[in-house]
């Protein structure tokens, strides 16, 4: 039984490294130049061996956005369940992105580049938003309680999600270019005035 | 067993949904109606104004309203009067349980125990026996069923509005035909159409409404889904809402979840549902599968 545990903790260790080591590489070099020998190689592990725990490049790739997807999601999840006015949760969540931005930042790469980017690679398996369910939910339950609130301004979902979204992954994107003349951070305050400004009851 | 059926400010509905259940001439042999606003009865409502004898189950229909006179008496107070006598009291219809429609039409009316979800106490010392049969109209099984238990003794187990389980323990969305449209998030745009769930778009509260409309189908045929309109929430506290025919949103999440389903849990399913087109339920159902 011990052994059987032991086994099993070991298995999802050794997972864990597979996935890690599958973002930092996809993040770099993009879905197609990524393989699964080179995978392999910076594992020290073998190509079969790593087939026993993913079974393709694109499944593995389908695992990240997940993991990504919970790993925000869970976060947003404390600005959802804490007691803060809507202005302040637009800058936690702002702060939580540019955060994920700045100290992982081969996650909002992965995004960017692979799940936006490589939409093929999605299609079966992660059809339509399944696979950021965690995270779109999480966006779902502020924008419900802002409008319930009376904060926030009843209208389309995704018209609200595109621009606190889209905004948000436009300025990574351009930090991630270099282009912009201040640290990400710096940004914060007038992004989430901005947002909040854009979505609020007129 | 012996019935005293007194209406306040009511439209008849209740009474005449209950000459709609199949079984009633047979029912109706069981018990003597001492008054009834329709139907042939033992007393004439003078009569019962001077005081009759001899009433087990008093029975409440309509909205009551402060100060209000059918003849001579102040209803409320007539009401009293047999209420204590009474072994037991049924509110039928949702104004006689809730308020109802009537109630939004005028100041000092109630139900007879709640306005809307609020216990307002007038008549606490009647509460225990009380039985809630809110609907609008209550559905005529529902009445002459819990009638019969009652004159059977059989336990009537209640849940905390004083409404029988056994028939507001499940929702509307219980036995709806269009629940295959509910759980892959398909509404249906035409009104009147036999197909699409109605939740999403045209305002069906049938997943957070207690009643029985969907197992027990109205005139043995239909309910207010299977014909093609939204159920309207008529057996809760808080009928009539506004905007029966739109959902409430917030930017495009329903207002209110399904019963007791956490809001979360709700959004990760929908999500996940509406990620997936079913061919299926793209045309009518009537159309054949090759097209």
């Amino acid at each position: 039984m011990i052994k059987e545990q032991h086994r099993a903790e070991k298995k999802a260790k050794r997972r864990g490294e597979i996935v890690r080591t599958a973002l930092k590489l996809f993040a770099e070099k993009g879905f197609y130049a990524t393989t699964i020998p080179e995978m392999a190689r910076d594992l020290k592990m073998s190509v079969g061996n790593l087939y026993n725990y993913f079974s393709s490049k694109e499944i593995l790739a389908q695992e990240i956005i997940r993991e990504i997807s919970a790993y925000l999601g869970a976060r947003i999840r404390e600005v959802n369940e804490a007691e803060l006015s809507v202005r302040e949760k637009i800058r936690r969540i702002v702060t939580i992105y540019f955060e994920t931005a700045r100290d992982e930042p081969e996650m909002i790469d992965f995004f960017l580049r692979v799940y936006l980017s490589n939409r093929e690679v999605f299609h079966e398996g992660c059809e339509g938003m399944i696979c950021v369910n965690e995270f779109v939910t999480e966006i779902m339950i502020f924008f419900d309680d802002g409008v319930a609130s009376g904060a926030l301004k009843n209208q389309d979902f995704f018209s609200a999600f595109g621009l606190f979204m889209g905004y948000l992954g436009g300025m990574v994107f351009l930090n991630g270019e270099n282009i912009l003349p201040r640290a990400l951070e710096e940004y914060v305050d007038d992004i989430s005035e901005n947002i909040y400004n854009a979505l609020k009851v007129s | 067993m012996r019935l005293l059926w007194l209406s306040a400010l009511a439209c008849n509905g209740n009474a005449h949904a209950l000459l709609n259940y199949p079984h009633f001439e047979e029912w109706q042999e069981d018990f003597e109606w001492l008054y009834h606003p329709l139907l042939p009865s033992t007393h004439a409502f003078v009569e019962v104004e001077e005081g009759i004898e001899g009433v087990e189950i008093l029975i409440v229909d309509g909205t009551l309203e402060e100060g209000l006179v059918k003849n001579r008496l102040v209803y409320n107070e007539l009401l009293a009067r047999y209420a204590a006598e009474a072994k037991c009291i049924v509110t039928v219809g949702t104004c006689a349980t809730f308020g109802g429609i009537f109630a939004q039409g005028g100041e000092g009316r109630s139900g007879l125990h709640f306005s809307k979800e609020r216990r307002h106490g007038r008549f606490d010392d009647f509460w225990e026996k009380t039985v809630s049969l809110p609907g609008c109209p209550v559905q005529p099984e529902v009445l002459a069923g819990t009638l019969s238990m009652l004159r059977l003794g059989e336990p009537l187990p209640l849940d905390a509005l004083h409404r029988p389980k056994y028939f507001y323990a499940y929702t509307v969305h219980d036995g709806c035909t269009r629940n295959e449209y509910f759980e892959y998030k398909i509404d249906e745009h035409r009104f009147g159409a036999l197909e699409g769930c109605m939740f999403y778009e045209h305002g069906c509260q049938g997943t957070f409404t207690h009643g029985s409309c969907n197992k027990i189908l109205w005139n043995g045929v239909h309910s207010k889904t299977r014909a093609g309109t939204p159920c309207m929430g008529c057996t809760e506290p808080d009928f009539p809402r506004e905007t029966l025919w739109r959902t409430s949103k917030h930017m495009g999440i329903p207002a209110r979840m399904p019963l007791g389903v956490p809001r979360r849990a709700y959004l990760s399913l929908a999500g996940i549902a509406k990620a997936f087109r079913i061919e299926r339920f793209e045309r009518p159902m009537m159309e054949d599968e090759r097209g």
